[in-house]
C-alpha cells in the first residue's frame, strides 16, 4: 500500500471560522453521528485555549474504517470556512481534488473556483429566524458533500446533543443545509482546486 | 438501535479517565481545577455523588494530595488530576503516600511547562518528574496513555496497581489525548478486572502493619476497622514507629524497592508493531506514539525495515524489553514533546549497542508524523 492509498482510507474534514460560531458543536455531532450510529472510527479534535476565541478557529474530524494512528487532519478532503480568515489560512491543508465549502455571505475573496458557497448565516437568519443556528445548516451541507455518514443518523446525533426546545429549530436548519447541498453537482466543479486548465 | 450500537461512547480523553476511575472502584476525588485536566474534576463532581462517592474542591493541590492519602487510609480508593504546576506542588504529600504506602492515583494531564508555562499546549515534560519529583529513594509507577481507549483501560490499571503493590501510581496525559473525542465501546462491569487491597487476616492485636508479605507488601487495614496503626512520613519499622536503626532502615528500603521489581512482569507494559525483523525502531509514548506509528508504516513502505516500541509504563523503565531491541536493532529515534527525558533512559540501558537518536519539540506544538518519517529516513 502507498502513502497515498493509506492517506485514501482516513477521510479529514475541517470546520473553520471565528469563535463562537459553533464550529466544535457541529464537529462534535459530526463525529457522533459517524462514530456512535454509524460505527466507524473517529477522532475529533480542536483549537484550544486563546487561539480558539481569535479570528480563527477550528475543528477536526477524522473518519475510517480502521484505527486511527495520528488523531488530526494531514491533509484534508473537505474544508468548511465560514470566515475570510480561515478559508486564506486554511485552503492550502486541502487535497487537490478536495471539496472547499464556504459561506457565501462571509467568503468574498474565492482561492480556487472548485468552490462551494452557500449563504448558510443568511438562510439561518432569514429562513430560520435565528443566526445562531448557521453552523447547523453548514453542517447538513457538509455532511451531504462528504457522503461520509448517513444523514438520518446526523439528525439523530443532533438532536441528542442540542438545548431542549431547540430540537426543531436545529432540525430545520440542518434539513435546509441538507437541500442547498443537493443542488449542487460535485461533477459540474474543476476536478482540481490548484488551477482550472489543468483538468483537461 | 442494537445493544452494541448504545455501548459506542464519543468521549474526550479526560472524560474517559472518569470512566475509568469509577470503574475501577475509585469513590473519593480532590482536586483543584487546572488547564488542561480541568475536566476530570467537572465531571466527577457530578458523578461521584451519583455512586455514593466523595468530590472535593480543594484549596490547592496540596490539601487534594492530602485529602486523598487520607481518604485512602479510610479504605476508600481515591484519585485526584492536575496538570504540571498543580503536580509540583503534590510533590510533598505524594513522597508521604510512597513512604506510608497508601495506594492512590495521580493523574498529571501534561502541559508545556516550567511554572505557569504554556497552559493550552501540548507538552511530555514532567516525565522525570513523575519519577523523581519527589525526594528521596522512593517507588513509584508511572504510566502513559495514548488514547482515549488507553485512559479508560490505564485509569483501571493505575488503580490495581497502586492497590495490589501499595503504591501511588502517576497516570501521565497529554492536552492531545486529553481533548481529542475518539468513540470508544466501554466493557461491562464484569468484564473488567478490579483488584482491591489485601487485608489483614490476623487479629487486631497481632497486627503487623508495616510488615511485608511474601511479595513485599504489608495487608493494609483500613482506619476505624479496629486495627490499631500508626502512620507517619518519617522512615519507620514494621510496627509502624519511627526508627533510626540502620538494619531496619535499611530493610525498609530493600522491602520498599523488591516490592516493585518483584512486580515487573505486571506493572511494565509495552505495546510493539512491526518489531520482528526491525532494523531501526522508534520508542515513542503518549499522543507521540500515534505520530510515530504512522511514520513507521510510511517508512515500512519506503523500504525501511522499521518498527514501534510504544512505551505505557515510562517508570519502572521496561528495560527488559527495550535491551534486546536496542541489540537487535542499529538504530533508534526517541520523539519526545520535551528536551529528551525518556531518550536518556534509552541511552542508560543501551550501553553503546544501538545508535541513539533524538527528535525533540519542546514549541508548545504536536509532533507530526512527517518529522519522525524524515527522522526515520536518516537513520
Amino acid at each position: 500500500m502507498t502513502a497515498e492509498q493509506k492517506n485514501q482510507e482516513r477521510y479529514e474534514i475541517r470546520f473553520s471560522g471565528s469563535g463562537g460560531q459553533g464550529l466544535i458543536t457541529a464537529a462534535v455531532v459530526f463525529a457522533e453521528a459517524v462514530g456512535v450510529y454509524d460505527g466507524k472510527q473517529v477522532c475529533q479534535t480542536q483549537s484550544y485555549g486563546p487561539e480558539a476565541r481569535g479570528g480563527k478557529s477550528k475543528a477536526e474530524v477524522v473518519i475510517s474504517d480502521n484505527p486511527i494512528d495520528y488523531p488530526k487532519a494531514l491533509e484534508l478532503d473537505l474544508l468548511l470556512a465560514m470566515n475570510q480568515a480561515a478559508c486564506d489560512a486554511y485552503f492550502y491543508d486541502l487535497k487537490q481534488n478536495g471539496i472547499l465549502v464556504v459561506d457565501s455571505g462571509l467568503v468574498e475573496q474565492h482561492p480556487t473556483s472548485r468552490i462551494i458557497a452557500i449563504p448558510f448565516t443568511e438562510i439561518a437568519k432569514e429562513e430560520i429566524g435565528r443566526g445562531l443556528v448557521a453552523n447547523m445548516v453548514a453542517l447538513g451541507a457538509v455532511g451531504l458533500l462528504c457522503g461520509q455518514v448517513d444523514l438520518e443518523n446526523l439528525e439523530k446525533a443532533l438532536l441528542a446533543r442540542v438545548p431542549k426546545g431547540t430540537e426543531e429549530m436545529n432540525s430545520k436548519a440542518l434539513k435546509r443545509g441538507i437541500e442547498e447541498a443537493a443542488k449542487i453537482n460535485l461533477n459540474d466543479l474543476p476536478r482540481s482546486i490548484m488551477s482550472d486548465d489543468d483538468e483537461v | 438501535m442494537s445493544d452494541q450500537v448504545k455501548q459506542r461512547f464519543l468521549l474526550q480523553g479526560n472524560e474517559a479517565i472518569v470512566q475509568g476511575a469509577l470503574a475501577a472502584g475509585c469513590r473519593f476525588f480532590a482536586g483543584y481545577p487546572i488547564t488542561p485536566a480541568s475536566e476530570i474534576a467537572e465531571q466527577l463532581s457530578i458523578q461521584l455523588p451519583v455512586v455514593d462517592g466523595t468530590f472535593i474542591q480543594m484549596e490547592d493541590e496540596i490539601a487534594s494530595m492530602g485529602a486523598i492519602i487520607g481518604a485512602s487510609l479510610a479504605g476508600v480508593k481515591a484519585m485526584t488530576a492536575t496538570s504540571g504546576p498543580g503536580f509540583a506542588l503534590m510533590q510533598e504529600n505524594l513522597g508521604f503516600a510512597c513512604v506510608a504506602e497508601v495506594p492512590c492515583v495521580i493523574v498529571n494531564v501534561m502541559r508545556g511547562g516550567p511554572s505557569t508555562g504554556l497552559p493550552t499546549c501540548p507538552a511530555q515534560g514532567d516525565v522525570q518528574m513523575a519519577r523523581w519529583g519527589t525526594h528521596g529513594d522512593h517507588p513509584i509507577v508511572v504510566l502513559s496513555v495514548s488514547t482515549v481507549m488507553d485512559s479508560f483501560t490505564l485509569t483501571v490499571k493505575a488503580f490495581n496497581i497502586a492497590e495490589k503493590y501499595r503504591v501511588p501510581v502517576i497516570l501521565l496525559s497529554d492536552e492531545v489525548v486529553a481533548h481529542t473525542r475518539e468513540c470508544v465501546e466501554l466493557p461491562d462491569t464484569e468484564e473488567i478486572k478490579v483488584v482491591d487491597r489485601m487485608k489483614p487476616s490476623v487479629p487486631p492485636d497481632w497486627y503487623k502493619p508495616y510488615e511485608g508479605d511474601a511479595r513485599g507488601v504489608p495487608p493494609m487495614a483500613a482506619f476505624g476497622e479496629g486495627y490499631r496503626h500508626h502512620v507517619t512520613g518519617l522512615i519507620h519499622d514494621d510496627m509502624g514507629y519511627p526508627t533510626q536503626k540502620p538494619a531496619e532502615v535499611k530493610s525498609f528500603h530493600e522491602r520498599m524497592a523488591r516490592k516493585i521489581t518483584r512486580g515487573f512482569p505486571d506493572i511494565q507494559m509495552t505495546k510493539g508493531y512491526y518489531l520482528d525483523d526491525a532494523e531501526v525502531f522508534v520508542i515513542a509514548y503518549g499522543a507521540v506514539a500515534r505520530s510515530a506509528l504512522r511514520s513507521v508504516q510510511d517508512a515500512r513502505e519506503n523500504g525501511v525495515k522499521a518498527g514501534l516500541l510504544q512505551l505505557i509504563t515510562l517508570f519502572p523503565f521496561p528495560r527488559r524489553t527495550v535491551t534486546p531491541l536496542l541489540q537487535q536493532c542499529r538504530a533508534v529515534l526517541v520523539p519526545e514533546m520535551n528536551m529528551g527525558q525518556i531518550s536518556r533512559e534509552v541511552q542508560r540501558v543501551n550501553n553503546g549497542e544501538c545508535v541513539v537518536k533524538k527528535h525533540n519539540r519542546i514549541d508548545g506544538k504536536f509532533i507530526t508524523p512527517r518529522e519522525i518519517f524524515d527522522h526515520l529516513m536518516k537513520l
